[in-house]
């Protein structure tokens, strides 16, 4: 019997045996992948350029030096119809990164508080919590940028039978306008005594760390850098006599006129957007919690931590590893679903760009800088997040 | 072997692009057996589905006539709805064919964009409307308004012009498609709605309470809607011109849908040579098509006096007046060259 194992004919050589070899399988696969791949990227290159000849349209990047000749309605720089298609493209930019900044934070904020809140021991809280997750994480978010923009449109009154807030604020469907701060002579200081006093609160937590350890006394770290950070500026601002002045919104014709004012796209959009991902997030922080093993608590229970320490000390450090991966992919969505602002006449970067497009003809020079600069953004945001995570990360010793 | 194979499919591959890159668009129409028209999504008298889903409008009727010029049948159109964003580009990939819709003939459209543009079927200008409750009697008062325009248009590039000119300050509140212009207007996100006087007509009847919104006297822009082609093919360029020409000649020449059969006895050698009629004519296979193109086009869509009265003059809601769109002789700018 066993002979016959040894004795037995010796593979063939040849195409049978090459079919049927793991390694040379694989290699055919790959280079039939690459050769696919080559041919479809040809051919669409190929297309591009002929059909680019064919059309008879400019190309290249020079329009955007040009005169843009329109006018947007929200810029965080200076901006009229005379500046550059560049310039509007820039201003899109920012109003994208404003709207990825401010809803990245609260996104987080109220995701954080929604998953600690589905985890409550107290049923209306957790049910409560569970309503708002399903509610959220089962609606598209256009529909949600949609519900928020006709929800403002629809509720608030005309800018003549404004709603007046305190402060000399005025709420109508033209946005939120209040008084605008105007900073006078010497106004520079203010943020420079900022500056020195984050820093001297990061330098003052840095030695109570190292107090604590040596002597094992505690001071109010949380207190005490509050007050360096609001109280430094603060002497700063009435040392130099309190150059500050506010111009007013007044009733004009038509609108508020002066003063600063958030439009009601931008709120709707903001809204919109942190609302719909601050679900996902709830459910990052939920799964991440859970997924602290149950014998971690009861250990810190066993030595002697109360359970806000224990939560503070042994549940969120491990319950943040988990988080943080899939908390950066919820971050790039809410960057990504901002370009939905074009829908309800937000400016962030494609809708200027968009426009740009359309008033250039300039397709794919538009659509080629739309996507660096998504993809620029994208991957920025990534490598933060991976930086943070390789921070956060177990030490195994 | 992987060589030859790579080689053969990239020629394949390269063969199969060069024989699509073709540019005679009429002898593609004629093959595929329909004209690819691009329209408005949906502008009250222009282009517009009616409850049954049947397109219906001037641009409509336009690119119907260019159906019946080159098969003589003006239902063998199919329609592309664009918005003023995707217009450019569906007719630069050729998605469309012609496009017809309100697009306003520009130097840089005509040049940088790759277009032609040669006849024009409306002669607009941009105006303003505004709530009657404002109270307003003209455009110079808008100081400080908040303006809805669509953007990517020759609106939005005017009114910001308009309003720097005269030294007004507006809040420009812009989205990409009419109908989200039209909602906002309507919902008062702002005091002032400009396009196209033709468009503010159009719009104002699909206003809840048309009554309560005028429009102001001034006209702010010269506004050519014109038909436009891919540049570098004059043969087509050639028959979407004339169907739109022959359109005016017949109601230069007095010839409407009902009389055409009648006149193609004339004795009248213009209205003979117009009908096809003339013995051994040849402008109608000169131009690619049949000679009885334009019998074709009037007997099927009418001359241009009833296709503007039947859509949006005074057959219509809109009630437009023929204004700069009356023929030359009787006092407008609506002129076609000699067909001879």
């Amino acid at each position: 019997m066993t002979d016959k194992a040894v004795t037995a004919p010796p593979p063939k050589r040849g195409t049978t045996s090459l079919i049927y070899d793991p390694k040379a399988r694989s290699i055919f696969f790959q280079v039939l992948t690459v050769v696919i791949l080559v041919v479809v990227v040809m051919w669409i290159a190929h297309n591009v350029s002929s059909n680019l000849a064919r059309s008879n349209t400019a190309s290249g990047y020079g329009f955007l030096g040009g005169r843009s000749g329109f006018d947007v309605g929200q810029s965080l720089i200076a901006y009229s119809s005379d500046s550059t298609y560049g310039r509007a493209i820039l201003v899109g930019l920012l109003n994208t990164l404003l709207i990825a900044a401010t809803g990245i934070i609260t996104a987080t904020v109220v995701g954080f508080i929604i998953g600690i809140g589905r985890l409550s021991k107290n049923w209306l809280v957790a049910k409560l919590c569970t309503v708002y997750v399903e509610i959220f994480r089962n609606i598209p978010p256009l529909l949600v940028i949609f519900f928020w923009y006709s929800g403002v449109l629809a509720i608030l009154p005309q800018p003549r039978d404004a709603i007046q807030g305190p402060l000399s604020t005025f709420l109508s469907n033209r946005g939120l306008t209040f008084p605008y701060p105007i900073w006078g002579e010497g106004a520079s200081v203010i943020p420079i005594a900022f500056v020195i006093a984050v820093i001297g609160a990061i330098g003052f937590a840095v030695w109570q760390k190292k107090r604590q350890m040596a002597t094992g006394k505690q001071l109010p770290t949380g207190w005490i850098s509050a007050g360096i950070i609001i109280g430094l500026p603060l002497i700063a601002f009435l040392a130099v006599g309190a150059p500050l002045t506010f111009d007013y919104p007044v009733e004009g014709r038509f609108n508020l006129s002066g003063g600063g004012n958030i439009r009601p796209e931008f709120v709707a959009l903001y809204l919109a957007l942190s609302l719909y991902t601050a679900a996902f997030i709830a459910e990052i922080i939920r799964a991440g919690i859970k997924g602290v093993g149950k014998g971690q608590t009861e250990a810190a229970a066993a030595l002697g931590l109360q359970p806000n320490k224990t939560t503070q000390l042994v549940v969120v450090p491990q319950a943040f590893r988990i988080i943080i991966p899939p908390l950066t992919s919820q971050y790039l969505n809410l960057t990504k679903n901002s370009s939905l602002g074009v829908a309800i006449g937000f400016p962030e970067l494609f809708s200027t760009g968009s426009t740009t497009l359309n008033q250039t003809g300039q397709a794919i020079e538009m659509i080629s800088i739309m996507l660096t600069i998504y993809l620029t953004i994208s991957i920025l945001t990534s490598l933060f997040m991976n930086w943070f995570n390789a921070k956060m990360a177990l030490v195994e010793r | 072997m992987k060589k030859t194979l790579l080689s053969a499919a990239i020629g394949a591959a390269v063969l199969g692009i060069s024989s699509a890159a073709s540019a005679a668009t009429l002898d593609d129409v004629k093959a595929k057996g329909f004209v690819q028209c691009g329209v408005n999504t949906g502008l009250a008298g222009f282009a517009q589905p009616d409850a049954s889903g049947a397109w219906k409008g001037f641009d409509v009727d336009y690119c119907r006539a260019v159906a019946a010029a080159v098969f003589g049948d003006a239902t063998k159109v199919k329609y592309t709805p664009t918005t003023a964003q995707s217009r450019f580009t569906a007719l630069q990939s050729g998605e469309v064919d012609i496009l017809a819709r309100n697009t306003t003939w520009t130097i840089s459209r005509d040049t940088a964009l790759g277009f032609n543009f040669r006849y024009v079927n409306y002669y607009d200008g941009q105006g303003f409307m505004v709530p009657k409750s404002l109270n307003v009697k003209s455009a110079l008062e808008l100081s400080g308004a908040a303006v809805c325009v669509q953007s990517g248009t020759t609106t939005e590039l005017n009114l910001a012009d308009y309003f720097k000119t005269n030294n007004l300050q507006y809040n420009p509140v812009v989205f990409e498609k009419l109908e989200e212009v039209n909602a906002a207007y309507q919902a008062g996100r702002c005091d002032v709605y400009t396009t196209d006087q033709s468009g503010l007509y159009a719009t104002r009847l699909a206003l809840s309470n048309p009554d309560d919104h005028v429009i102001l006297p001034e006209i702010i822009s010269k506004e050519p809607l014109a038909p436009a082609v891919r540049q570098g093919d004059d043969k087509w360029l050639d028959v979407v011109t004339w169907a739109g020409y022959a359109l005016v000649q017949a109601e230069e020449f007095g010839i409407t849908s009902a009389n055409v059969d009648e006149m193609k006895n004339s004795t009248n050698p213009d209205i003979k040579r117009f009908l096809g009629t003339e013995a051994d004519t040849k402008i109608g296979t000169d131009l690619g098509l049949k000679n009885d193109w334009a019998y074709n086009i009037v007997k099927n869509v009418g001359n241009y006096g009833e296709v503007f009265e039947r859509n949006i003059g005074q057959g219509s809601p809109l009630k437009i007046a023929r204004g700069l769109n009356a023929l030359w002789s009787k006092g407008g700018l609506q002129y076609a060259p000699p067909v001879r």
